[in-house]
């Protein structure tokens, strides 16, 4: 396609949407004027135009395939009969989907953890210096770049070359500056996955870095200033009245931490898909969809694992919402 | 007191400098490694592209077409680097076993009697009393030491014969219809959520917050299914930029309404409601009041969705092809990530293309991404 039609397929999908709530609006207006019958109805009909297209899109995309992917688990490669709890058994007994469920919780426990402390650290240092601002804009930049993107920044930075040639990767670089031999990082299993980690961590330390800081703000001066005078030290106030205050804010940034961490599939997908021990359930999801013409039951099966990750997280938004509507 | 202050705020600025340092590294060793010339890069870390360095080159001379009579000597002359290079050589060789046999300014002898001299710049002059009969030139080894040099020749090389100049505009077009139609939908959603009565509200409302963290795994199966139907029914392509805007509209239409239906519930709604008494229709009321009052927040929703859908792979694999006039940067570059693995000048220059409008986003647009990003951006 040139550009030309390209941009005019681009224009015509956008203007597609604008014209349909304009167009059946000004219908509705037009009529609503003339006919008595269609002025009652008129509240119902904008409700509907309203809300249709988005309630067409939200069930065909996430309502229909949410119930559909649970019911393909039970059937076969090509959902077509019936099997069963077998995928599940399957799964179960698979050497990868083993490796990938306890790598999945190496991620949930050392991603949002050291992100949300590397973030809270540097926000309150940030809090200190005059330069504190650029500071905070540079380690937030990792936040704007693809996962992709970062993958292979960190795969330059993991470069082996042998013993005997100069090294273009810095970790090995500095590595051999120290007196050591270099490594092929990423092909060293179980720590591996460590260094997979590191580039998601380097990522999402931003996120939480720029959420704390907001919440900092909102802690009152006057606390802080009187625990001074009364002689807390830094590091005092730090895990006393800072943290203490911050508690809701640790957790909102936890939870969106690891749903991103749950579904993590860019970064090993373009690292090592999976090999040397590092799959995950996306990864694995990713190649179950389209291994040996794609195997939908199997695949939907490793989909329903990552849900049953979001399902606690699910419940309890909900619940907070709840309490919120009540007030 | 004050000595103690000082000394745990040099501290906190030593601390963040490292961190800043650690988290810096990495994209600018990216940057300043596109900008270096290819056989550089593969032999020398990008740490060291600052100060001169030194480098071993093999070049061929000229052969006998070049040859000139002077004085009864047969000459050929030439220069064995580019003009302007600015490299400078110490020593040379005419074999590979000594690389590094002569001193600029002697004079080397080949075993066929003819002798050469090299300056520093790089100027050879070649004599024999014989006539030069070979149409190959000879091997000659240099030592030199090569000043900091930046080129865009990689840019150049990725953007046209790499394809990655097809693949940005193709993410154009993925990204901008991704982004613009959640955008018109859900504003109409998040309006009727906020102020229009209906039964079962509340339920279409708990709805949206749990889609918002249903992982989009649970839709991929489904939806491709969908597609390849669709495709076989009408004998269309299954995968095309309107199937993948679609899927882009759904996967990101939970966090839109949310965002907005957590903005729009903080407007008065006092003015709503004089609006509706003076009669106007809720369509009016949409376009005059709350769109223009809504474009902050607009601004933060469509640089959040825009920078996903640039930034996302998986979509992308699932729903378009991997054919040049449809592959999406993120999906080139792990393509290339595979297929040209040791070929670093294309990968860096690739990531650094492929990153280079988030980060001009990213740098004038920065308020809006924060405020988006603290507003609670849970994506599904």
């Amino acid at each position: 396609m040139t550009i030309f039609s390209l941009a005019l397929t681009v224009l015509l999908g956008i203007l597609a949407f604008v014209l349909f709530f304009h167009v059946s609006n000004f219908l509705l207006d037009y009529f609503g004027k003339r006919s008595s019958k269609i002025f009652k109805l008129e509240n119902s009909l904008r409700a509907v135009i309203f809300i249709a297209p988005a309630f067409i899109i939200l069930f065909v995309f996430i309502i229909y395939p949410v119930f559909e992917t649970i019911r393909l688990s039970f059937y076969d490669k090509i959902g077509r009969e019936f099997l069963g709890w077998s995928n599940y058994a399957w799964a179960i007994k698979d050497p990868d989907f083993r490796r990938s469920i306890l790598n999945n919780f190496g991620w949930l426990l050392i991603v949002p953890t050291l992100s949300t402390f590397f973030g809270l650290v540097i926000a309150n240092l940030a809090d200190r210096v005059w330069w504190g601002t650029i500071a905070k804009s540079i380690i937030f930049m990792p936040m704007a770049i693809s996962f992709v993107g970062a993958g292979v920044i960190w795969k330059f930075i993991y470069d082996y070359r042998g013993p005997e040639q100069e090294q273009i990767g810095l970790l090995n670089a500095i590595v051999v500056a120290f007196g050591f031999e270099p490594q092929a990082w990423l092909t060293i299993p179980v720590w591996n996955n460590l260094f997979l980690m590191a580039i998601m961590i380097w990522i999402q330390t931003g996120l939480a870095l720029v959420i704390f800081s907001a919440a900092l703000r909102s802690i009152p001066s006057e606390t802080l200033d009187a625990a001074r005078i009364d002689g807390a030290s830094e590091l005092k106030i730090f895990w006393s009245i800072i943290i203490p205050y911050l508690q809701q804010t640790i957790l909102v940034i936890w939870t969106i931490i690891t749903i991103l961490v749950l579904k993590v599939f860019d970064i090993i997908y373009a690292m090592t898909n999976g090999q040397w021990q590092t799959e995950v359930l996306a990864n694995l999801m990713y190649d179950w969809m389209f291994r040996g013409g794609g195997d939908s039951g199997r695949g939907s099966v490793l989909a329903f694992c990552i849900m049953i990750g979001v399902i606690p997280i699910l419940g309890w938004n909900l619940y907070q919402h709840r309490k919120e509507q009540k007030i | 007191m004050i000595k103690k202050l000082s000394i745990s705020s040099i501290f906190a600025q030593l601390l963040l400098l490292i961190f800043v340092f650690v988290w810096i590294a990495p994209t600018f060793g990216l940057f300043i490694s596109s900008l270096r010339d290819k056989d550089v890069l593969a032999i020398s870390g990008w740490w060291t592209s600052f100060t001169t360095t030194d480098v071993n080159e093999i070049y061929r001379t000229k052969g006998m077409e070049a040859q000139i009579e002077e004085d009864g000597y047969f000459i050929i002359k030439d220069k064995v680097f580019e003009e302007g290079s600015g490299k400078i050589i110490s020593r040379f060789g005419i074999t590979s076993k000594n690389i590094d046999e002569f001193e600029v300014g002697e004079i080397a002898v080949f075993k066929d009697g003819s002798e050469i001299s090299i300056d520093k710049e790089g100027n050879y002059f070649w004599r024999s009393k014989e006539k030069f009969t070979k149409k190959k030139g000879k091997r000659i080894f240099v030592s030199a030491t090569s000043p900091p040099s930046f080129t865009l020749d990689n840019y150049k090389e990725v953007l046209l014969r790499e394809g990655l100049g097809q693949a940005f505009i193709n993410t154009f077009a993925v990204a901008i219809p991704s982004t613009l139609i959640p955008l018109i939908i859900c504003s109409f959603f998040a309006y009727s959520l906020t102020w229009m009565r209906f039964y079962g509200r509340d339920l279409l409302l708990a709805t949206v917050i749990a889609a918002l963290v249903v992982p989009l795994q649970m839709s991929l199966i489904p939806i491709l299914s969908i597609y390849n139907d669709i495709g076989a029914l009408f004998g269309v392509a299954a995968k095309s930029f309107p199937g993948i805007w679609m899927a882009h509209t759904g996967f990101g239409l939970a966090s839109t309404t949310f965002l907005l239906w957590n903005f729009l519930k903080s407007l008065p709604n006092e003015m709503m409601e004089a609006a509706r008494v003076d009669g106007a229709t809720h369509y009016d009321t949409f376009i005059k009041i709350v769109v223009p009052l809504s474009i902050p927040a607009f601004a933060s929703i469509f640089i959040l969705q825009f920078l996903w859908v640039w930034n996302d792979l998986l979509v992308g694999l699932v729903f378009l092809d991997k054919h040049p006039s449809e592959i999406i940067l993120t999906a080139k570059l792990k393509e290339l990530l595979g297929s040209r693995g040791e070929n670093w000048e294309i990968l860096t220059t690739g990531a650094f293309i492929s990153m280079s409008v988030p980060l001009l986003i990213f740098f004038s647009l920065q308020r809006y991404f924060i405020r988006g990003l603290v507003a609670g951006s849970v994506k599904g």
